[in-house]
């Protein structure tokens, strides 16, 4: 009963860190897909985590926090789009320049505003995000395996966790049964096309951006006001890129990216969880391979060892109307 | 069945100093084949372009079934019921038929409705106009014939009562082509407009009603098809009755210099691009290779020249064979003797980005005359570029001038002095003259003719039937990736037609044209 | 189609251009030193003041800027040959092994100038190996070199830390880092080239490998634009259709630009380590391969324009620290702002203010024309 325990103690915490994954890596699905490439994924979490926990620090007001994640995740990804779309600019470069000025002003700023050493306020009851209890939680805990099941993972989550899960299946229907979804798919694959059935690529490719937006700074204030109780100086630590990882494991596609970020967060779970702890058979695993584990395995993938992943075909290349 | 369906009014439009299309006016018949010809360059694309709402002209007037209309971008032009097939397809590979027909025409957010009425849609327009193809089959799993299909589709799904075809047979076999004008009658006698810009004096003869002439951006003349001549067009088309005639004496073929036997190229998803080509050339004599583009020709020259690797086959060279089926190497062909004017200079050719003396040493860097042990020797390379810029009167004479400045022709030449100063045994050319100034293609036709004169095997691809035919002294017709025919120099342009569309010799024409 | 983005005169493209690109990317700092509640001139006069105001100053600049030669040269040499080394830092990271090794191995039995050496080719060495499997990658299974160089930073970070914990940290010791080399594991200090602009180098780690840095800047140059290697690289950046036709082999130019980026990369671990610290600690690098990027493009990819774009970045690292001291609350993060919003500015957004500036040089030109046609050079 002991290992069963132990496993749903990593499942439950598996839950917990891959949450921001799968909203990061569907924020980048929606760009990427949109034949925008994003490596800006870790500055747009942060500087939503940021301004969430300083907006929900200040008002104790957890949805205003939201808010205004959301609007600065959404702003940073309206200069990346200026960048890469209007000016027809280096995604790539692009990118790079939006995770340092984020990781810069996000210290800068919070030390000015706050002087708790890159921290915003502490958050009260109301600052933060509760866990939802669904009913009976509590009394079928003790019920054998389903019971802890039920209790300690399908219930007890964040809001902002089912709604990540929620937004997987939501995604995947936006992509393939919606106009819009179509749409961005076919700007992503040919511009041209798009272009000449008579609609715009640009107004497209920045609705796709203010998706990945929209999303980065749903994923950012779940890490300032759901995970932790405030904003740590740069607490994203390399989540955009395992997500911007997970988001090519699954080959830009919606469902293979939840799979994908939940085995990521597994094994980040279980580098904590079984730190110093020796497993059968392989001995003492060092902590650094598990932690490493999620690049070693995207590089893996992306070296064809393990299907091929085909990034969208205009992925990363302006479009310039031409005749 | 009256009235104009589309009527251009002094149409203005200049990019930078040039001025593409001058004062055009043009009225195209409702339910008629209308032909637009001219040469390359001479404004039709961009003339359509501004139809169709892709560029805006500087002044003018556009009228559409007889109302003056603003065309701001393409989906106004799609709403006056203006559709366009362009020469290079818009269709989104790895989307169905079916996506490919909705996108921008989706009559809802949600695209469950808009599928199930598409694929209504799709029906009805397949029996009408007999047009069938899957709706569920990818586009990159379908063939060009068909993927054009899906573009006329297209068009038609948005209720196109005008439709526009740029080039549409480049791309075409000639039984496709066949197909397609079949198809273009059919939308003719249900009462659609088609407007056909091509440069092939054969298919306006065929097929148009009528047809206009544009030259250097002038709309230059409108005539009833069946009141005009092929020679009344073609002297229209250039200006002055020019009959393409290189002066040359006949060839005194000399050694084999180069064999090509049964070699066979696929391309990366395993088609057959060429299949089981043999030839010889001779030193003193210049092989020309006819053929509709795409039947073959590019890959046999890039498989012959060691850019592409071939799939199976041998190629000897000055009597010894080279391993083109291995790891192909140009630089290995070059040392051994050959030179090689590639088809697209552009991104083959030259590095644009080069100062123009660098481009001078593409494929010969490795020689030592360049080279100082590992180093470049930067005088030697002007030096020599600068003796080649004055024996091919290359304009502006600047060795260090980035080569995306220079002009088609004067790019060409650059090209043609590399590859002939370097006194080859065989040179390979393809497309000598695409895309440059008349000036320059008699000078080019000489230089070719004078390398056959001082003993080179030259092996010369061309689309531009003329050109192979003033300059070849033997002919082989590709068609389908095969070798369908050998010729002699002077062989008739009809001949040489029915083996580009790939009718054996025994057969007569009257059995191809038949439905 | 007229080329939107018109030829301009060259210093205009090398000088004009980066010049305002960098203005823009400081002032938008500058708003930031303002939302602090900062003064942004008093900034400005301690950032310069701070790089630049005493002998000391300018060694501790000169010393930060001789590590972003190094990255910027790394991510240069990549970018001729049309790939985006992403991965300087982690190469700049393993680099480290190789003048840790040397210095462990020698320190104490070989004086400095035996060991230099030695570690200069155990950096390279180290820093080719990780940059060569993305560039093998990259060449024989098509893997995106961009993604596989992030993920190699990753994997680098967990290597060292592992390395550090584990293996290089002498018995009993409890910090993450290697001993403290002997005297012959460290460089000695360019105090010599202050004193002959009569400055004193004080306790600026400003040394040696400087030199070895404007020399590798020198041999980039001639790599690149003097040697048939250089050649086919260039063409291969520029035109893989061209390089394919020349005989030129992708895969070879790209492993091996690779491994000539890595090597770039690590021997920027001697300056920090042989130079400075002398051990090996954890985290060294400090970002050092990502400033690469911004001093690439700030330097146009040329090392003439690196080695001055390099000094700007020590200018912002060392007179950083001073701003940090003067004003506390402008901390060394400001550093990390300006560096990405030169990236912004100099790299994304090169294009921004090429069309207004075409306009007005065109306008200025035809007006300056018109009196005088027969004088005008332009």
């Amino acid at each position: 009963m002991d290992l069963y325990h132990t496993l749903i103690v990593l499942l439950e915490s598996t839950i917990r860190v891959s949450v921001p994954l799968i909203l990061a890596a569907l924020a980048g699905l929606f760009t990427e897909r949109a034949g925008v490439f994003d490596i800006g994924l870790e500055g747009k979490m942060l500087g939503a985590a940021f301004a969430a926990g300083a907006v929900a620090g200040v008002t104790q007001s957890a949805f205003l926090g939201l808010g205004a994640g959301v609007l600065v995740s959404i702003a940073l990804s309206l200069v990346h789009g200026y960048a890469s779309i209007t000016q027809r600019g280096n995604q790539i470069v692009s990118g790079v320049a939006i995770n340092f000025v984020v990781a810069g002003a996000t210290v800068i700023l919070g030390e000015a505003w706050f002087r708790q050493g890159g921290r915003t306020p502490a958050l009260s009851e109301t600052g933060r995000f509760q866990v939802i209890n669904l009913p009976f939680a509590d009394a079928v805990r003790e019920v054998p395996i389903l019971g802890p099941i039920y209790s300690n993972i399908l219930s007890g989550q964040f809001a902002l966790t089912y709604l990540a899960f929620a937004m997987v299946p939501f995604s995947w229907w936006v992509l393939y049964r919606t106009r819009f979804g179509l749409r961005l798919r076919a700007v992503g694959e040919n511009p041209a096309a798009v272009d000449t059935a008579g609609i715009s690529v640009i107004w497209l490719r920045y609705r796709a951006v203010i998706c990945c937006g929209i999303l980065c700074g749903l994923a950012g204030a779940y890490l300032s006001l759901a995970m932790t109780a405030g904003f740590v100086k740069g607490m994203t630590a390399g989540k955009g890129y395992i997500a911007l990882a997970a988001l090519i494991f699954a080959k830009w596609r919606p469902v293979p990216v939840m799979f994908a970020c939940l085995l990521f967060g597994f094994l980040d779970a279980f580098a904590i969880r079984m730190q110093g702890t020796p497993l059968p058979v392989i001995g003492q695993v060092p902590v650094q391979l598990m932690q490493a584990l999620p690049y070693i395995l995207t590089v893996i993938l992306l070296a064809g060892f393990i299907g091929k992943a085909t990034p969208p075909k205009a992925g990363g290349i302006p479009y310039v109307k031409e005749r | 069945m009256h009235g104009t369906a589309i009527e251009l009014k002094g149409i203005e439009k200049s990019f930078g100093s040039v001025r593409a299309n001058r004062n055009i006016n043009l009225a195209v018949q409702k339910g008629t084949i209308h032909g637009i010809i001219g040469e390359n360059g001479a404004g039709k694309s961009t003339l359509m372009s501004i139809l169709y709402g892709f560029y805006q002209a500087d002044s003018g007037e556009i009228l559409v079934d007889g109302k003056p209309v603003t065309i701001r971008d393409t989906n106004a032009a799609i709403g006056h019921g203006i559709g366009m097939v362009h020469q290079h397809f818009m269709l989104v590979e790895n989307f169905t038929v079916l996506e490919n027909i909705m996108l921008g025409a989706e009559d809802s957010q949600i695209l469950n409705t808009s599928i199930s009425k598409a694929r209504a849609e799709l029906k009805r327009l397949e029996r009408e106009y007999a047009l069938e193809v899957n709706p569920d089959a990818l586009i990159e799993d379908l063939p060009v014939g068909l993927q054009q299909r899906v573009e006329i589709l297209k068009s038609l799904y948005r209720k196109a009562d005008i439709l526009i075809l740029d080039e549409p047979t480049g791309v075409l076999t000639p039984p496709e082509a066949d197909h397609l004008f079949r198809i273009l009658g059919r939308l003719r006698d249900e009462g659609k407009t088609v407007i056909l810009i091509t440069h092939k004096l054969r298919e306006i003869m065929a097929i148009t009603d009528n047809v206009s002439v544009m030259r250097r951006g002038e709309m230059v003349a409108t005539r009833k098809t069946s009141e005009t001549s092929v020679e009344e067009l073609a002297e229209l088309m250039v200006g002055r009755r020019v009959l393409l005639r290189v002066d040359k004496t006949p060839a005194v073929p000399g050694a084999v210099k180069m064999t090509v036997a049964n070699l066979t190229v696929r391309d990366s998803r395993g088609v057959t691009m060429v299949d089981n080509v043999s030839l010889t050339l001779r030193a003193g004599e210049i092989v020309g290779i006819a053929g509709v583009a795409g039947n073959g020709q590019s890959e046999l020259l890039e498989a012959m020249s060691g850019i592409r690797k071939a799939a199976s086959g041998t190629v000897s060279l000055n009597g010894s064979t080279v391993d083109v089926t291995g790891v192909a190497d140009p630089a290995e062909l070059r040392k051994r003797g050959l030179a090689h004017v590639p088809e697209d200079r552009h991104h083959v050719g030259l590095v644009l980005k080069f100062e123009e003396s660098e481009n001078f040493i593409l494929g010969y860097h490795r020689d030592q005359r360049y080279l100082n042990g590992p180093f470049l020797n930067v005088d030697a390379i002007r030096k020599d570029a600068a003796d080649k810029i004055s024996q091919y009167d290359i304009r502006p004479a600047d060795t260090r001038l980035k080569t995306a400045n220079f002009s088609g022709g004067n790019q060409q030449k650059i090209v043609l002095a590399r590859e002939m100063e370097r006194n080859p045994d065989v040179l390979i050319i393809g497309q000598p003259t695409r895309g440059v100034d008349v000036g320059a293609i008699e000078f080019i036709h000489r230089r070719i003719v004078e390398m056959r004169d001082a003993g080179k095997a030259v092996l010369l691809v061309s689309v531009e039937l003329d050109e192979i035919r003033a300059l070849s002294d033997r002919i082989l017709v590709m068609f389908a990736g095969r070798v369908v025919g050998e010729r002699s120099s002077d062989a008739t342009e009809q001949e040489l037609g029915l083996l580009m569309a790939g009718v054996e010799a025994d057969q007569s024409p009257k059995e191809r044209t038949a439905p | 189609m007229s080329n939107p983005y018109a030829k301009l005169p060259g210093w205009a493209e090398y000088g004009l251009i980066p010049l305002i690109n960098l203005i823009v990317a400081f002032l938008v700092a500058g708003l930031v030193v303002l939302l602090v509640g900062e003064n942004p001139l008093n900034a400005a006069y301690h950032m310069i003041n701070g790089a630049f105001g005493r002998g000391e100053y300018i060694g501790f600049t000169l010393y930060y800027a001789t590590t972003f030669i190094f990255t910027g040269l790394s991510v240069a040499v990549a970018f001729h040959a049309g790939l985006f080394n992403i991965g300087s830092e982690g190469q700049a990271y393993i680099g480290g092994i190789g003048v840790a090794l040397a210095c462990l191995w020698l320190d104490r039995i070989a004086p400095w100038y035996v060991v230099f050496p030695l570690a200069i080719l155990g950096s390279a060495f180290f820093g080719a190996l990780w940059a060569f499997l993305p560039g093998w990658l990259q060449a024989r299974r098509g893997s995106h070199i961009v993604i596989t160089t992030i993920m190699f930073n990753f994997i680098a970070s967990s290597v060292m830390i592992y390395l550090l914990t584990r293996v290089l940290k002498p018995m009993g010791s409890m910090a993450p880092q290697t001993r403290t080399f002997a005297e012959g594991g460290q460089l000695p200090k360019l105090d010599w080239l202050l004193s002959i602009f009569g400055m004193n180098i004080g306790t600026a780690p400003f040394n040696i490998s400087f030199l070895l840095a404007l020399l590798a800047a020198f041999g980039v140059w001639v790599l690149i634009w003097r040697t048939r290697f250089g050649y086919e690289m260039r063409t291969m950046g520029h035109s893989p259709g061209a390089a394919r036709y020349a005989g030129i082999s992708e895969a070879r130019i790209t492993i091996i630009v690779m491994m000539l980026s890595g090597a770039l990369a690590g021997m920027m671990a001697l300056n920090p380590i042989m130079g400075e610290q002398f051990r090996m600690q954890l985290d060294f690098v400090q970002g050092a391969g990502f400033v690469g990027i911004a001093v690439a493009l700030m330097g146009r990819s040329h090392p003439a324009g690196i080695i001055p774009a390099a000094i700007l970045f020590g200018m912002l690292y060392q007179g950083g620290a001073e701003i940090a001291f003067e004003m506390p609350a402008i901390s060394r993060d400001m550093i990390v702002i300006i560096q990405g919003l030169v990236i912004l500015f100099a790299g994304a957004l090169e294009n921004m203010f090429r069309p207004a500036i075409s306009r007005l040089l065109a306008r200025r030109r035809s007006s300056s024309l018109a009196p005088q046609p027969q004088n005008s050079g332009a």
